[in-house]
């Protein structure tokens, strides 16, 4: 019975050798490669299980970001008055921090607390760090609706530039999951990181214009600022959408070498960490 | 492929270093802390010593020692949970690590939607866990919870759909840690039979026990560890003796 499967399908027989590896972050590519399929599965799992677990399902996706944009502006719009459409403004920088925040600090957690899993299978370990990115994307496309109603709400004009949305969304996501990847590589030994993260995150959402307009901030401070990468990646959602305007080269140029540069320095680190994760768990 | 014919495991001169801060420095401000005071120290634990061995195609080859002795850790080599400090390990063939039985389980989501998961995260695509899918509901004998979420499923059904899952295909080399004690007794002698028709067809069974008789009745060869150090290689009977004469049994 068993000898008749073997006939019908004879793939080449895997070989592992530990000692053929040349180039860890290349190993790695092709390993989560070729655990493509767990990744979309893991994707469906954590979707599939939050719309089973609470009433409104999915629907909370798309109000969470509602409400805390709602408190916002309720707050802040009298600070910001000149700004047009104060509440489309804080949505849009909201939904694309929230994606960063959230993806990050759950695929920290996923590689930090994976112990026990990590010494009983092997799974290249990056599979995770790419689900949860994964998950996030399905939940910012979403948020896209609540994002576009409230635009026509506040009249800030929808133009067809939103089409440069998916650039913008894939350099935001390649960002969140190098900084994860690289937060990771240290949380392997010092768990207390996800802890720490979790301020640093605090401080760097004010140091990023997602409550303040740009031009409300004085030249000195804002030459500051923009030392911080996800000034430029929260500008570069903003700008298709709420600006209505399409990137300019120099402005897909700079957002992407940081994005880009930034996923391949981390998974470089940490593909040379990732041995580590069933020694330290 | 440069590993000799018949073998499917070959290690050689393997060490896996753990290497354990000496003060339990578990906060990473602790550790800045102390790395400023250079009261850093860190000691080593070698949980395996210069291991050499080789397993044929078709053996039940065992493991026993005591425990802490290594055997895990040499488990998890070839099913390369683990990455050896030092030496070299080559395996021929897919391995079916039992020890991740029901990996990723997840408790929301109903038993179709595990074995997908549970398939993938053992190296299967989608379309490799949809043409197994009956035949692992089916050995299962789960039809009619298959749609039903696992948290209303008792621990034998889980593990029955974790072995189902993990033994669809017949994996070059099987990794059985302890003994099975998968769901009732019918089942037991169904998953063991299964084993056995996997050896009958060539597969390699690496198996670690603790139960001396398991070994005796089923492998060929064995190899006793003690303190990360192979101390015998060959018939199971006499490397179950020399253990045995060691604790003073």
């Amino acid at each position: 019975m068993f000898s008749k499967k073997l006939e019908q399908k004879q793939p080449e027989i895997p070989f592992y050798d530990s000692a053929r590896r040349t180039f860890p972050l290349l190993d790695e590519i092709k390993e989560a490669f070729h655990y493509r399929d767990l990744v979309v599965e893991l994707v469906r799992r954590d979707i599939l299980a939050r719309y089973k677990r609470s009433l409104l399902g999915i629907a909370w996706t798309m109000l969470n970001p509602l409400g805390m944009m709602i408190v916002l502006t309720v707050v802040f719009s009298q600070l910001f008055h000149t700004v047009q459409g104060y509440a489309a403004y804080v949505l849009s920088g909201l939904i694309a921090w929230n994606f960063f925040a959230q993806s990050t600090s759950a695929s920290i957690s996923a590689l930090a607390w994976g112990g026990e899993f990590f010494r009983r299978i092997y799974v290249p370990r990056s599979v995770f760090a790419i689900a949860t990115v994964g998950t996030a994307l399905v939940n910012l496309v979403l948020s896209m609706v609540p994002l576009v109603v409230v635009m026509l709400v506040v009249h800030v004009p929808i133009r067809l530039t939103i089409l440069y949305s998916p650039l913008s969304m894939l350099f935001l996501a390649c960002f969140s999951l190098g900084i994860g990847l690289l937060i990771s590589s240290v949380a392997i030994y010092f768990p207390d990181i996800i802890e720490m993260y979790q301020i640093v995150l605090m401080a760097w959402i004010y140091l990023t214009p997602i409550l303040y307009p740009i031009d409300a901030i004085p030249p000195k401070l804002l030459r500051i600022l923009m030392l911080n990468p996800m000034f430029y990646i929260v500008t570069f959602f903003r700008l298709p959408i709420y600006y209505g305007q399409a990137p300019t080269l120099k402005d897909i140029l700079i957002t992407g070498t940081i994005s880009i540069v930034t996923l391949v320095v981390s998974a470089w680190i940490f593909a040379r960490r990732s041995d580590e994760f069933a020694y330290r768990a | 492929m440069d590993i000799p014919p018949n073998v499917t495991i070959q290690l050689d001169n393997v060490y896996v270093r753990y290497r354990l801060l000496k003060s339990q420095v578990r906060t990473f401000k602790e550790y800045a802390i102390r790395r400023i005071q250079g009261q850093i120290e860190e000691a080593e634990f070698l949980a395996l010593k210069d291991v050499t061995l080789s397993v044929y195609r078709g053996e039940v080859f065992g493991l026993v020692g005591s425990n802490g002795a290594g055997k895990t850790t040499l488990l998890r080599l070839v099913a390369r949970i683990m990455h050896p400090s030092q030496g070299r390990v080559r395996v021929l063939g897919k391995v079916a690590p039992l020890l991740a039985m029901g990996a990723g389980f997840h408790n929301e989501l109903s038993g179709r939607e595990n074995i997908y998961i549970n398939g993938t995260m053992l190296g299967f695509t989608r379309k490799e866990m949809e043409q197994k899918f009956d035949s692992i509901v089916e050995f299962s004998e789960l039809w009619d919870f298959i749609d039903v979420p696992l948290r209303s499923y008792s621990s034998g059904m889980m593990a029955r759909l974790g072995f189902a899952v993990a033994t669809e295909t017949m994996p070059e080399v099987l990794i059985v840690d302890e003994i099975l004690s998968v769901g009732d007794a019918a089942f037991q002698e169904k998953s063991l039979a299964r084993i056995r028709s996997f050896r009958e067809n060539g597969a390699t069974i690496f198996l670690v026990s603790h139960g001396m008789s398991t070994i005796r009745e089923m492998c060929t060869r064995a190899a006793w560890i003690d303190h990360g150090e192979v101390r015998f290689i060959g018939d199971s009977n006499e490397a179950v003796d020399r253990y045995m004469d060691s604790v003073g049994c």
